[in-house]
């Protein structure tokens, strides 16, 4: 188990007060001035060392999208960096935790990044229903700003920066990087073609930067205890520290900050109290967010928690939103219940997403019911593959992944309320 | 997608208050000086605010003119995002998070609840309570679920019990204290904690 020292987020549970004075007696804003100093190259080069990989589902290496930005900003096309505070993904709770107990590692991790890319100004796209989570984060803006953390010459480093929230209003597409810029300029939420990539052509058509809360919040600690503390956690490749959010049906449903590469039976029997009623008790896990296929016990008995693995096992990291399903759940009613999110949140503009989603959640009723035939079990199949790949951004995956994860391992379950229709119809 | 109820009942005209003049004067310096369409989301929710929590066609109009985009444009950003509430609701406005995280902890008891005590069918305002309810997607409180947001503040680690004393208040006018109603801070685990128990750590 991770030591509390090793803790990023030593105020995860809003234990003391986020105000700047707290904030620095936990740490924060420690030597910022010298970290910048040391140079954007010197930065970047860290985050690659420390093989920090977004914490908001892709899990694309930070240092690396950093070093996509422009080296030098042209005047007429300045840098932005956008942070995604859109935290929507059903079982994903994290970032709101950041937001209302540690906001002042969010506005120092933002100083450093804008450095970093070259941006002089950073939005903060914050999901409208977090008001209260929005309204911490502008005091403890404020108050950065009052004590000349941030704007002109920020800390005295030299770099003038000025941090903006910009509320959503309940799209869960906005999560997705290209329709938060489209959501930021005005317009409806829908994706962008990519490319180009946002690192080049991004918010009003200049080169930005797009980062989750959490990888952020974690970069000033990373550059003062070195990128070889934070790799020394997890595998390979899946480095560092990652809050966990334990859903579902546990003892005690909870966040924690765990090393990466924990296996997830230890991470759910030592943080959240177990499944309620034992591990036996368990039917599955949906282990990054709802969009990623859940393992049944059998996989779960065993699988650690990083993005490799999770492939391996045909899911994925995701956001690491874990949601406990007990063997009293209806599995098919979970999932179909997720359709219907999916159904609700597409964003209309990809035919085979928009159609699609609805056809999902459909036939998931029906076969929920006990309305559908045998056959149908395999076209639902085919909707998922008739969606999946066909769609501008990655919402068409997540619509698509959970159900597929439903077929590769409870199919028996679907074929048995498929095959009580035919009961009764013989009876 | 989700399609939006449009109230019949229009008011002719709607300006905003000096206050809110102010406000907007203030909000468009957050965005570059020829970017103004970006300050639509914020103005519209300034609209909602000032307007009892729903957005009259005529607030569209207005937002339009202020930041020089059609009114069609405006009035798609206000009908694609959810927030946007284009009909009057209750004061004590409902928001139930039935997603999976939430409805494997019991949600569906929550909305039991609502139906008994604020309407049979949601989007209906009760106005004995002058409140009204609605099912929405994930909130984003999972580990704190069930869940519900009651106008800008949330209320969570509900059962039926807890989410009927929440609609009690309501005849007296107000709300009890906002966040988990089962006596934990934040998403800490609600009892046996197991990390950041070291204060000098």
């Amino acid at each position: 188990m991770l030591k509390d020292t090793d803790r990023i987020f030593k105020n995860l549970y809003g234990d003391s007060s986020f105000e700047l004075k707290n904030s620095i007696h936990r740490g924060d804003w420690k030597d910022t001035k010298e970290i910048i100093k040391k140079g954007k190259d010197w930065i970047i080069e860290q985050i690659k060392k420390s093989e920090l990989r977004g914490r908001g589902g892709a899990g694309f290496p930070t240092g690396m999208k950093w070093s996509f930005a422009p080296k030098e900003p042209s005047p007429d096309r300045p840098h932005y960096l956008v942070i995604n505070a859109d935290e929507s993904e059903p079982g994903t709770c994290k970032d709101r935790d950041i937001l209302r107990y540690e906001p002042q590692k969010l506005i120092e991790g933002s100083l450093i990044a804008a450095y970093a890319v070259g941006a002089k100004t950073c939005y903060v796209y914050i999901r409208g229903e977090y008001v209260n989570e929005g309204k911490v984060l502008q005091e403890a803006i404020d108050e950065a700003y009052k004590n000349n953390l941030i704007g002109k010459n920020a800390c005295g480093s030299g770099w003038d920066f000025d941090m903006y929230i910009h509320f959503g209003a309940g799209a869960y597409i906005c999560g997705e990087e290209t329709a938060l810029l489209e959501s930021l300029e005005g317009n409806k939420g829908q994706p962008r073609l990519k490319p180009p990539f946002p690192a080049l052509v991004g918010l009003y058509g200049c080169p930005t930067i797009v980062n989750n809360v959490e990888t952020i919040a974690v970069v000033p600690t990373i550059l003062r205890r070195g990128a070889e503390w934070f790799a020394s956690f997890g595998r390979p490749k899946n480095r560092g520290t990652k809050i966990f959010c334990i859903s579902g049906n546990v003892v005690n449903p909870c966040n924690v900050e765990e090393e990466m590469s924990i296996p997830l039976k230890d991470l759910i029997e030592t943080h959240a109290g177990g499944v309620i009623g034992g591990w036996d008790n368990l039917q599955a896990v949906i282990p990054g967010g709802s969009s990623m296929p859940l393992l049944p016990k059998k996989v779960c008995d065993n699988i650690i928690m990083d993005f490799d693995a999770l492939i391996e096992a045909k899911s994925g990291m995701g956001t690491a939103g874990i949601v406990v399903i007990d063997k009293y759940q209806d599995i098919v009613s979970c999932i179909s219940r997720i359709s219907r999110f999916y159904k609700h949140e597409s964003c209309g503009q990809c035919t085979p997403c928009r159609e699609g989603s609805g056809w999902l959640w459909r036939m998931m009723e029906r076969i929920n019911k006990g309305e559908a035939e045998l056959h149908e079990i395999d076209m639902l199949l085919d909707v998922t593959k008739q969606i999946e790949g066909h769609t501008i951004c990655a919402f068409g995956e997540a619509a698509a992944w959970p159900v597929q994860g439903l077929l590769r391992h409870f199919r028996d379950q679907m074929e048995d309320k498929c095959s009580n229709l035919a009961n009764r119809k013989i009876a | 997608m989700s399609s939006k109820h449009v109230s019949k009942d229009q008011p002719s005209e709607f300006k905003f208050s000096n206050e809110n003049q102010l406000k907007i004067e203030e909000i468009l310096k957050n965005y570059p000086s020829n970017k103004k369409k970006s300050a639509v989301m914020p103005l519209l929710y300034i609209a909602q605010r000032q307007n009892n929590n729903w957005i009259p066609l005529a607030a569209i109009q207005l937002i339009a003119d202020i930041l020089e985009m059609t009114y069609i444009k405006v009035y798609e950003v206000a009908t694609f995002y959810t927030m946007y509430n284009l009909a009057p609701v209750g004061k004590f406005f409902v928001q139930v998070c039935t997603t999976t995280p939430c409805l494997i902890r019991g949600a569906n008891k929550i909305v039991e609840a609502c139906k008994k005590n604020i309407s049979e069918k949601q989007g209906h305002v009760n106005k004995e309570l002058d409140s009204s309810w609605i099912e929405v997607e994930c909130l984003g409180a999972c580990v704190n679920a069930p869940m519900i947001q009651i106008n800008d503040d949330y209320f969570e680690d509900l059962n039926f019990d807890k989410v009927e004393t929440i609609f009690n208040k309501f005849k007296e006018g107000t709300l009890p204290k906002v966040g988990s109603q089962s006596g934990r801070k934040g998403s800490e685990p609600i009892q046996n904690r197991t990390t950041l128990l070291d204060k000098n750590a």
